[in-house]
């Protein structure tokens, strides 16, 4: 029998149950085998800043005191910005993190953090997280958003005094912001094979 | 005495599937059963009489050794079947890669031990009990989880492969087809069975905000790697896997507990994951920005190019052998595709002129390795082998020729074309573009 009176009238209860027990056990509902996890448990495990400003840390910092740091922290597997002349450059460098502006779409394609990256927060997510490579989270928040301030200046993006926070850091724009497009859930018919 | 068989193989003109000594892919089968039927007749004469032994090998007439702990692979192995894991050319870097040896392997399942990986950040030695993962952000209540908690959950076992999309990564711009055997063509992507509790499960527990629109999911190796995870994915078939191929997954492969998106690159299918943050928006990581996006001709770049498309590979015969004579071989190799089931391969002899279409080895599975293999009469003739998969959506692998002019040759990431073997009259092998 479908949709029969009695049918009916059984789904009426089932729903005013389904709510009543809802509204009684919404904040209560237990995970079966998880613990709440605190504040501290997050935070221990929660690196992430996004382009918005979300999550970003206190403290401060310029490219002044970044280039210090880059010399000290980064110089030994990074190569100085082009117009910074030293006797030390890394033999076997990591990633350029400097140039490259108005190369993408050549064949001498340089991606870097001033010619590719879109989003100046990433550099701080990144860097903070990741960097130094052999003692990633050893500076202080203060130092990572001096050094994203060098990374900035050096590739033209900011002044060399323009001080970065949380509130400040989110709205630089990146010379590349516009050269992403969404691939997700289909790349666009214009960039698939026939 | 073992009797030597003489086999003859007739070739039939009906037998041909397509141009240059393609055959139909019932050939083995048939012939198969005309060798078998041939009864082969033998006499022994009686000569002196000596121990019933003689002339077996040592391992034949002494009892071996006891059952191990965990079975080894034999010395004779050891060495020769091992990933390629020489650092790629060209500049200091410290992510590490090992591609898995495929010309080596058979059937569809990768062994752990030769799955491959691509580590930003080394492989960490994570103790499983100082291990927890949080659920956080947009959701009823934050709750968290280590290993032997996750293990009472109702599990799923599901085959599929992973696959680096910076697989073929040379075979965009490098102007010379790539020599080194298939590891940097192909050895970046692998098949295994995982085992693990899906994430649904999950989320559905801490109780995700109907706004929520993406998961960001962070690894604990020492780069805390992080990817933005669409919503969709994670409630459809993402799975948190603590298990590969019946056992726990190995520390290259995020022991003790990895993200595992079917389909998606394999970067996004984050390792010793940590906390998964519930959110309205992508975080914008180094992973889905400077790297793992695909820069194309225009300038432009495509970004959030998750799914896997649609490929496949010759695996025998391939640049790692030579074929010594003439005569029927059998070509095999492998067809995958990030969406779902693998429909048809096909296989080309004379470089993309005539395909004849190959036998496919079930059970096929959605978004794991696929077997094919078709008979090949190999005459001496030049040839250009080719495989060509197509989607139970019906996807078809492009021609090298069309991926670059729809996309340019600096895209790097999702290289999937059409792969080329020449043979030539000596038998020898080469990777070609055609
Ligand atoms: C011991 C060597 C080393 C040191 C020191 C080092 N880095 Fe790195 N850096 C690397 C390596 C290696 C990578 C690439 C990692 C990978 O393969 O994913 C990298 C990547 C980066 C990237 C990403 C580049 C891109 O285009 O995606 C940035 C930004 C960066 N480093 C900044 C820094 C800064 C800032 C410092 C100093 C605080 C620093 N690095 C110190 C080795 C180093």
């Amino acid at each position: 029998m479908r949709g029969g009176k009695s049918d009916m009238y059984m789904r009426k209860t089932l729903i005013a149950a389904l709510l009543l027990a809802g509204s009684a056990v919404a904040m209560a509902q237990e995970s079966r085998f998880g613990e709440p996890a605190t504040q501290a448990d997050i935070d221990k495990r929660f690196w992430s800043v996004f382009p918005d400003g979300t999550n970003l840390p206190d403290g401060q910092g310029t490219a002044v005191a970044g280039a210090e740091i880059f010399e000290l922290q980064c110089h030994a597997c990074h190569k100085n910005p082009p117009d910074e002349a030293s006797e030390f450059e890394p033999e076997d460098p990591a990633d350029v993190l400097f140039g490259g502006h108005g190369t993408i779409g050549t064949d001498g394609a340089l991606a870097t953090v001033g010619s590719y990256w879109p989003y100046s927060t990433t550099v701080f997510n990144y860097v903070r997280r990741a960097m130094p490579y052999t003692s990633p989270m050893s500076l202080t928040n203060s130092e990572y958003y001096s050094i994203t301030a060098y990374l900035l200046y050096k590739n033209d993006i900011i002044e060399e005094d323009t001080v970065l926070n949380k509130e400040t850091l989110p709205g630089i724009k990146m010379p590349n912001s516009d050269g992403f497009i969404n691939a997700y859930p289909e790349v666009p018919e214009k960039y698939r094979t026939k | 005495m073992g009797q030597k068989q003489n086999k003859t193989m007739i070739v039939d003109a009906t037998d041909q599937a397509a141009g240059n000594g393609l055959m139909n892919r019932r050939f083995f089968l048939n012939s198969a059963l005309a060798t078998g039927a041939a009864v082969v007749g033998g006499s022994a004469a009686l000569a002196q009489e000596t121990t019933v032994g003689e002339g077996q090998e040592d391992w034949t007439l002494y009892p071996g050794d006891d059952a191990p702990e965990y079975g080894e692979l034999s010395q004779f192995e050891v060495g020769r079947v091992k990933k390629f894991v020489a650092p790629p050319t060209g500049g200091r870097t410290a992510s590490s890669a090992g591609r898995t040896p495929l010309h080596l392997l058979h059937g569809t399942i990768t062994p752990s031990g030769l799955h491959f990986e691509v580590t930003h950040h080394g492989i960490p030695d994570v103790d499983p009990d100082k291990h927890q993962m949080v659920v956080h952000g947009m959701v009823k209540q934050p709750l968290k989880w280590g290993v032997e908690q996750l293990e009472n959950y109702p599990t799923v076992t599901r085959q599929h492969f992973l696959e680096c999309s910076g697989n073929g990564r040379v075979c965009w711009a490098q102007p010379k087809p790539d020599q080194n055997f298939m590891y940097m063509t192909h050895g970046l992507v692998s098949g295994s069975e995982w085992t693990g509790v899906p994430l649904s499960t999950l989320l559905d527990e801490a109780g995700v905000s109907k706004d929520a629109k993406w998961v960001i999911a962070e690894g604990g190796d020492s780069g805390s790697l992080s990817r933005s995870i669409p919503i969709d994915k994670a409630m459809n078939d993402s799975m948190v896997a603590i298990y590969q191929n019946g056992e726990r997954l190995r520390p290259s492969q995020g022991y003790p507990m990895r993200i595992l998106n079917p389909g998606f690159e394999g970067n996004t299918s984050v390792k010793w994951v940590r906390s998964l943050y519930v959110t309205d928006k992508p975080v914008m990581s180094r992973f889905e920005t400077s790297k793992y996006t695909d820069k194309l001709h225009d300038g432009k770049s495509l970004q959030f190019s998750l799914e896997m498309d649609v490929k496949s590979v010759i695996t025998r015969p391939s640049n790692a052998v030579a074929l010594e004579k003439k005569g029927m071989y059998e070509i095999t190799g492998l067809a995958w595709s990030g969406k779902g089931k693998i429909a048809k391969v096909e296989v080309s002899a004379d470089g993309g002129k005539t395909w004849a279409e190959a036998a496919v080895e079930g059970p096929v599975q959605s978004i794991m390795l696929t077997r094919f293999r078709i008979p090949w009469m190999y005459e001496g003739r030049p040839a250009v082998l080719q495989s060509r998969a197509t989607d139970e959506f019906g996807r078809v692998q492009p021609t090298r020729k069309a991926l670059l002019a729809a996309r340019g040759k600096q895209a790097y990431y999702h290289y999937h074309a059409i792969h080329s073997w020449s043979v030539n009259a000596r038998g020898k092998i080469r990777h070609v573009y055609a």
